[in-house]
């Protein structure tokens, strides 16, 4: 893709931390196009917060072993070192988290730390000037009576209005690149629909472009231009939301959308489930990771992982089956 | 359009609610005012005590308490002992405060660093820390102002020495905690560099578990100077001390006991204060969320 803000290849990131190795992304490519929202899609420990916490090199680098490229609007992230790493981050990527409650330091108040941010990364900017473009920033997320919450701390506030904050913080630096993990995850079901429609307005009124970690289907239809599923630290099926919505190709996706409940017709009925368990990090097989588990793997499957197959309009896939699949 | 909607309560800070909640509990309350007293009578000494607490008179040694003129009797070289224990105060809160806040500094300085950085910094840290935290605290005074040898300076020196490995063991259970919080990885997320993110986030959340222990220490300093003086390797002679004067008082055991139980009563008054306004103020800030 010519016009890419992010370009992540061939990311391998493995955690040496333990006695044995656990190979947690395992050759990531992934480009997302300036305006962009690709949502990652997946279980517990597929990869996909590792991924996107690779892009701002948060994990401990004494036990993490990463290899690979990431290029972040220009910037050779790999690269960056000391003050160049820290003036990169919350600059020109941001992040959002899972919870807001443990995201925000609960000794300062929510202006105080949004200011700190902005300061740290512009000095210019007087005091006031800073607490002025907190004070549009709360107005941005729509958080009411934002004068007054800009004292408020973080206990102070519901969760809804926490992650506004979360998210007000992430933008004060105006990033290109919003990575967000799971930020709907830990709040109920109407507020979490309040902030998906509000991450998708600033997101297109920004033309930020965005990675949205979710395991929550629904939710990645939700926000996502296309979607990538990733299984046992690989991107399986990558494309359009319609196309990997409507015509899912990787068996996995294929099980992972046939699991989700069909609202009421069904009732009655036992959940679809996909057999087996996600492999072993640390020990995965040669082959495909889902093999395993997968209905028409073949022993092919098995003995390599498969390259990744073109079906067009920018639908891959990793599996060697696809035409069974179709 | 009514803005009263959204109105919301401004819940107080941290530090207000601790204060409230500290206000409502009346022993740790009047703990705080014994305290305070204490200190002022400690500032003011000079103008409070009637009578130079140096100023001895052979012809009345040993005076009960109740005497005419000496409310509080006086001590074996005839000395006032009311002025005498007022400006002890200053020398016993001194020896009280000093130790600690030195030992704060020091010790919170390697607690957190060494919590903060982990790995291999922290075992070398921490186990030289260890091996001073292993002797026991009076033992170790004794014997570092035995070594320095007596005086002031020198005990001030030993029991700083004596408080920083437990301030440094504290802090540095307290920054592991903090270090691994969600809201470290995001400052560090949005562009905080290590000594950014020690300044505000860890020593944010850090400062008052720590700064709470070290008051408890305060009460264990002052009884240890005490001791020390005692043993004639703290405050020399003719220095008002608690400790010193429990030593010269000594040989009255028998003779005036009410007289030479005095000081001990000050070092009991003073230590039990500082002990139960530290407690109230421990479980005023244990705020559960």
């Amino acid at each position: 893709m010519a016009d890419t803000v992010l370009d992540i290849r061939n990311l391998r990131v493995t955690f040496t931390g333990g006695a044995k190795h656990v190979r947690a992304v395992d050759g990531v490519d992934l480009a997302v196009a300036p305006g962009e929202v690709v949502a990652l899609l997946g279980e517990s420990g597929s990869g996909k917060s590792v991924t996107l916490r690779s892009v701002l090199r948060l994990h401990p680098e004494a036990k993490t072993r990463i290899a690979g490229s990431i290029v972040a609007a220009g910037v050779d992230v790999m690269a960056l070192t000391g003050a160049a790493l820290a003036d990169f981050r919350g600059k020109t990527v941001s992040m959002i988290f899972q919870e807001p409650m443990l995201a925000l330091d609960p000794v300062y108040s929510l202006g105080q730390q949004i200011t700190e941010s902005i300061r740290k990364h512009e000095p210019a900017v007087s005091a006031e000037a800073a607490r002025r473009r907190a004070f549009e920033l709360f107005e941005q997320v729509r958080i009411p009576s934002p004068e007054r919450r800009l004292d408020a701390y973080p206990h102070e506030m519901s969760g809804g209005m926490r992650q506004r904050a979360m998210i007000a913080l992430a933008l004060a630096c105006n990033p290109k690149v919003l990575l967000a993990d799971e930020p709907t995850t830990a709040l109920d079901a109407t507020v979490q629909v309040q902030i998906l429609l509000l991450l998708r307005e600033l997101q297109r009124n920004l033309n930020l472009s965005m990675i949205f970690v979710t395991h929550d289907i629904g939710v990645g239809v939700e926000v996502a231009d296309r979607i990538a599923v990733m299984y046992a630290g690989r991107i399986v099926e990558i494309g359009a939301v319609r196309d990997v919505i409507r015509t899912p190709r990787h068996p996995y996706t294929i099980g992972l959308l046939s699991t989700r409940a069909q609202g009421g017709r069904l009732s009655g009925n036992r959940l679809t489930t996909i057999s087996g368990s996600p492999p072993d990090l640390a020990n995965l097989p040669p082959g495909c990771a889902f093999a395993p588990r997968c209905a028409s793997a073949s022993a092919a499957c098995r003995e390599a992982a498969p390259a990744p197959v073109d079906l067009g309009a920018g639908h891959v896939v990793r599996c060697i089956h696809t035409a069974i699949t179709a | 359009m009514p803005e009263r909607v959204n109105e919301i309560i401004r819940s107080p800070g941290f530090w207000v609610t601790v204060w409230r909640r500290f206000l409502r509990d009346p022993v740790a309350l009047a703990a705080a005012l014994v305290v305070l007293g204490l200190i002022l009578m400690a500032v003011f000494a000079p103008w409070i005590a009637p009578q130079d607490p140096f100023q001895g008179m052979s012809l009345r040694r040993l005076k009960p308490p109740g005497t005419e003129g000496y409310p509080l009797g006086t001590d074996e070289l005839g000395r006032d002992m009311l002025s005498r224990l007022i400006h002890g105060a200053r020398i016993s809160l001194f020896m009280g405060i000093v130790p600690v806040l030195c030992a704060l500094f020091i010790g919170a300085a390697i607690g957190i660093v060494a919590g903060y950085s982990g790995g291999w910094t922290n075992t070398l840290l921490m186990r030289t820390v260890d091996v001073f935290f292993a002797f026991p605290s009076v033992l170790l005074a004794v014997a570092l102002a035995g070594a320095l040898g007596p005086g002031m300076t020198n005990g001030l020196i030993a029991l700083t020495l004596v408080f920083i490995p437990p301030i440094a063991r504290v802090a540095e259970s307290v920054t592991t905690g903090v270090r691994s919080r969600d809201f470290v990885e995001a400052a560090k997320a949005s562009g905080a560099g290590a000594l950014l993110i020690i300044r505000k986030h860890v020593l944010g959340n850090v400062l008052g578990p720590i700064f709470v222990y070290a008051m408890s220490l305060v009460a264990v300093s002052m009884i240890l100077a005490a001791g020390l003086s005692f043993l004639g390797l703290g405050v020399k002679p003719p220095q008002p001390d608690w400790g010193l004067m429990l030593n010269t008082l000594r040989t009255a055991m028998y003779t005036q006991p009410l007289l030479c139980a005095l000081p001990g009563v000050m070092i009991f008054i003073t230590s039990i204060s500082f002990n139960l306004m530290t407690d109230g103020l421990r479980s005023a800030m244990d705020i559960k969320a």
